[in-house]
Parts: structure tokens; C-alpha cells; sequence
């Protein structure tokens, strides 16, 4: 018999055990399910306002003020060197006559501004950094750079509202890696607890299968396969559910995004991730019927 | 040249039960052999070390002091990983049967073949032979509350031959069962043995051991108090 079929054997049984006892099996696999659902709708969550806060800080930019004796090709050759930078996505050149003709249309001080003899404002330039490189240590990094040339005047970022949405995010984060782990340790004494059981139940037949020269591996492997059973089909009910719930607030989510301009929305899980998802729950449940399974079969041992 | 090794040889055994702070001697300085292909009966009252005797050769227990070799093997070194491969060289029957009771008689059956990871047609051919030894193989899909306490301990027997072990040992066989039953295991017993497996069967029941007519080997608290010779064998230390 090859190592395709032993284990073939040792799944089907383990998949009669669980069909055998369908209370048991649905009760274990639901509370699985909702220990994976709470941190699997905490991460949609963390993604879509990652998603979303992505777009913002496309909209960061750093202006950069030349001194008013620069000349604009000047201006123009140092903007031609930012925009070889890496981490720059787009660099715009806004010349002094620009700026003040703007100033003028959109200030309403246009009676005043004319009333100048000369135009006061510099050359300028706006940097926009690239979408990967928009973090605030990024636009600090870009800052010092621009900082440098001789020809500058004065550069302004304000990174600040990108800094405190990165900080918002990484807690985000942080709490949701704590609770998934927390919620893993409790998949795992789950799984863990109730291959004790099974254990306990299949004492007899333990025995006897040892009795006749079942080997502790043998004896082991329908438990391991259980475990991981319980574990993908609870990520399975994980998944179910986490995708009802987003379809139900998806609605009502849309409509206060909307309401403050927002076209926020919360992601649908990928396929990797729902790979992702079933891998690890299964991975769980396997770890916590091996440390179950290595415990409690030891204890038992034939007798005659 | 005939083959000399005996199947069973225990060497001035010891074996003691502990329990906490108390223990208990259930063997003392025992020795015997038993050759290949014999069939024996182990006899002694409840409590004599016939039930032991058999865990010590089914590698269920191991000797306090002294050796248990079987098959040529030394039980008491045997390696923790080792264990299932030597079990499946020993055939174990038992008075209350251990019957997987959710299984049907064809996969109780099948069990020893199964964990020695038998191919599945093998496991097929070699099942519905033992159970049409035992006269059950109209009953193969049977469960086994289903069968009667003399059919259940047929079953046993199919499981305990069904991977052709070259030693059979039996707790008892006959203890749930009526005198013409008993008789009936017997007669499997004995064909066992005449086609070379060792059988080696614990019993209370004088009448069954002396209608035999095969070797004694009788346990008094724990020691020999009598033994038949059968076969020329040579001394215990010229085979260490």
C-alpha cells in the first residue's frame, strides 16, 4: 500500500468521523469560524481604509520656493533632476507670473495684486512623490534632499495629516496581527480540546489498534487529518460569513462614506487571501491535533 | 537439520506490578521454551501469572528481571519503535473478544493487515480466507453485536491469523463459551499448529487442557510448578 493511499484512508476516515457526528463537527467548526471571521473582517476593514488613505496621499505634494534671483530655466533644469529621482512621481514647474496670475483669479485680491510694481512671488515647484514612497518618512527623506540646493528658498510638506493616518493605521494593524494571534492560539485549543476528546472516545479502539501492531504514526494520522479538516472548514464558514457580512454593510457603508465625500468602500477578500485563509486555518488545526494527539496517545496504551 | 530455536523462551523472569507505593510480584523466576509449531496451555489459578505470561510475550508488559526472547528476539530491549512491527508477528486472542464494535466483521478483520499497510487486494484475499477458516465468511458484512458470543470469539481468532504471524497466544479463548464452543476453538487452535504457528493458550479449563492431551506449563503464584518436556531443546545459556 503506498503513502498516496495510507493517507487517502486516514482522510476518508477522518472525513466519516466528522460526518458521523454532525452536532459535534457543526458546533466545533462553528466557533472556529467565528474566532477566523472577527479578525478576517478586521482586515478587509484595515485594507479598504489602507486602499482609501492610498488615494489621499497620492494627493500629498511638497512645494518648493526658489530664491527670487533664480532664473526660471535654472528652476527648470534642477525640476528636470528631481523628476529622476526614485520615489517622485510627478514634478510640476509653477513660474513666478503663473503663481501671480493665479493668486490674482482665485485670491480676490486682484485690484491689490495689480496695484504691485513688481511681482513678489518665486519660482516654484510642486512634487508630488510616487505612491510607494508617500510615507512620512519618505516625504521627510525628499524634504532634506530638496532642502540642500543652494537655489532654495523655502520647502514646505505638510506631512503631518499623513503622519498621524500612518500612525492610526500601523495601531490598526498591530491590533489586528494581536487579535488574529490570539484567536489562532484559541483555533488551535479548540481543535486541540475536542482531538482530546475524540481521543478519550476512540480509547478502546486505540488500544486494539496498537494491540495489533498499529503503529503510534497510524494511530495519529486520522487525528491530524481531523484537525486540519476542522480547521479548512471552519476558515470555509469563516469565509461564508465574512463575505455575508460585507455584502450587508456594504450599503449603509457607502452611504456615510458618501456623505462626507468619500468613495470609500469596503474591499472584497482576494482569491490568494482566501487561499491564504484556508491554508492557515487548516495549518491551526493541525498544529493543535498534533500537540494534542502527541500528548493524549501516549497515554494510551494496550492491555490485554 | 531441524530448526532448535524455541518460538518462546523466558529466562528466570521477574516480573512486579507497582501501584503507587505498594507493588506486586506477578512473576517469579520463571523459565521456560516453548519450540516452533507448539501449541501449549498455560494453566494456573486466578492470579497464578498466566495473563502476564502473555503480556510479557505480547510485548504489553515488560520482564522486571530475566529475559523474554521471542521468535529470537530479546522482548525487554526492544527498541519503543520497533514494538508494532514485533506485535504483528504475534496473533493475540482474547476472552472478551476486542471487537471494534462500530466495524464490520470484514474490517475488524482486515485491522492487522491494515496497519502493517497491506495492499488493498491482499488485505481482500487474505480477510475472506481467515473468516472462511473460522466458518463466517457468510457474515463478512456483519457488525459484530450482531454475531454470537462463539461467532465473536471466531472473529477474534480471523483477526489474530489473518497476517499469518508464526505465534498465536490466546487469554482465555473459551471462558464465554459453552463446552461443544470451546471445543470448536479448540480444533482452529490445533490446525493453526499443525501448520506450523505456535500457539500458546491461557486456561482455567482443566477439562478442555487434559482432553488435548498437549503440554502443561502450570503457574503457581507466579512460578513453574509443573511442565511436560515436549522438545529436545538446548540449554537456556547456549543461546545467549
Amino acid at each position: 500500500m503506498n503513502w498516496f493511499v495510507r493517507h487517502l484512508q486516514a482522510l476518508l476516515f477522518a472525513l466519516g468521523r466528522l460526518a458521523r457526528a454532525p452536532f459535534a463537527t457543526s458546533f466545533t467548526v462553528l466557533v472556529i469560524a467565528l474566532a477566523i471571521t472577527l479578525p478576517a473582517l478586521f482586515a478587509l476593514m484595515v485594507g479598504s481604509l489602507r486602499d482609501t488613505t492610498g488615494e489621499l496621499a497620492r494627493s500629498v505634494s511638497i512645494s518648493v520656493f526658489f530664491k527670487r534671483d533664480v532664473a526660471l530655466d535654472r528652476v527648470r533644469q534642477l525640476a528636470d533632476g528631481v523628476r529622476e529621482r526614485a520615489g517622485v512621481a510627478t514634478v510640476t514647474v509653477i513660474p513666478a507670473d503663473e503663481a501671480l496670475d493665479t493668486f490674482r483669479k482665485d485670491s480676490g485680491f486682484g485690484t491689490a495684486v495689480d496695484a504691485l510694481t513688481e511681482n513678489p512671488l518665486p519660482h516654484a515647484l510642486d512634487v508630488r512623490p510616487a505612491e510607494d514612497a508617500a510615507t512620512p518618512s519618505d516625504l521627510e527623506a525628499l524634504q532634506r534632499h530638496l532642502e540642500t540646493w543652494p537655489e532654495v528658498d523655502l520647502v514646505q510638506a505638510d506631512a503631518e495629516w499623513v503622519r498621524r493616518l500612518d500612525a492610526i493605521l500601523d495601531l490598526a494593524r498591530r491590533l489586528l496581527l494581536g487579535t488574529a494571534a490570539l484567536l489562532a492560539v484559541g483555533v488551535v485549543a479548540v481543535i486541540g480540546n475536542t482531538v482530546r476528546l475524540e481521543i478519550l472516545n476512540r480509547r478502546a479502539e486505540i488500544e486494539i489498534t496498537k494491540l495489533v501492531g498499529g503503529s503510534n504514526a497510524f494511530v495519529r494520522r486520522p487525528f491530524l487529518y481531523a484537525g486540519a479538516l476542522y480547521g479548512a472548514l471552519g476558515a470555509l464558514l469563516a469565509l461564508v460569513l465574512t463575505l455575508t457580512v460585507r455584502f450587508l454593510l456594504a450599503e449603509p457603508i457607502g452611504r456615510l462614506a458618501a456623505s462626507y465625500g468619500s468613495d470609500f468602500t469596503l474591499l472584497l477578500p482576494t482569491l490568494p487571501q482566501c487561499g491564504a485563509v484556508l491554508g492557515g486555518a487548516a495549518f491551526l488545526g493541525l498544529a493543535g491535533a498534533w500537540i494534542s494527539a502527541g500528548r493524549h496517545l501516549r497515554t494510551v496504551a494496550p492491555r490485554a | 537439520m531441524a530448526d532448535l530455536t524455541p518460538m518462546v523462551r523466558f529466562d528466570r523472569v521477574h516480573k512486579r506490578y507497582r501501584h503507587g507505593a505498594s507493588s506486586r510480584d506477578a512473576l517469579t523466576n520463571l523459565s521456560f521454551d516453548i519450540a516452533p509449531g507448539e501449541m501449549v496451555f498455560l494453566t494456573g489459578r486466578s492470579g497464578a501469572g498466566k495473563s502476564s505470561v502473555l503480556k510479557l510475550i505480547g510485548l504489553i508488559e515488560r520482564p522486571t528481571r530475566g529475559q523474554v526472547l521471542v521468535n529470537g528476539r530479546n522482548t525487554g530491549t526492544l527498541a519503543l519503535r520497533h514494538v508494532p512491527a514485533f506485535r504483528r508477528q504475534v496473533g493475540m486472542v482474547f476472552q472478551d473478544h476486542r471487537l471494534l464494535t462500530e466495524r464490520s466483521i470484514y474490517d475488524n478483520v482486515a485491522l492487522p493487515l491494515v496497519v502493517a499497510h497491506t495492499p488493498l487486494r491482499e488485505i481482500d484475499k487474505r480477510v475472506r480466507a481467515a473468516l472462511d477458516q473460522v466458518g463466517l465468511l457468510d457474515r463478512i458484512r456483519a457488525l459484530p453485536l450482531e454475531l454470537s458470543v462463539g461467532e465473536q470469539q471466531r472473529v477474534g481468532i480471523a483477526r489474530a491469523v489473518v497476517s499469518k504471524p508464526p505465534l498465536l497466544i490466546a487469554d482465555e479463548p473459551t471462558g464465554n463459551l459453552d463446552p461443544q464452543l470451546s471445543r470448536e476453538v479448540m480444533t482452529l487452535f490445533r490446525r493453526f499448529s499443525e501448520v506450523g504457528v505456535t500457539v500458546i493458550v491461557a486456561s482455567h479449563d482443566m477439562a478442555l487442557v487434559r482432553e488435548s492431551g498437549l503440554r502443561e506449563i502450570v503457574l503457581q503464584e507466579g512460578r513453574l510448578a509443573g511442565s511436560e518436556p515436549s522438545l529436545d531443546l538446548p540449554p537456556l545459556t547456549a543461546q545467549r
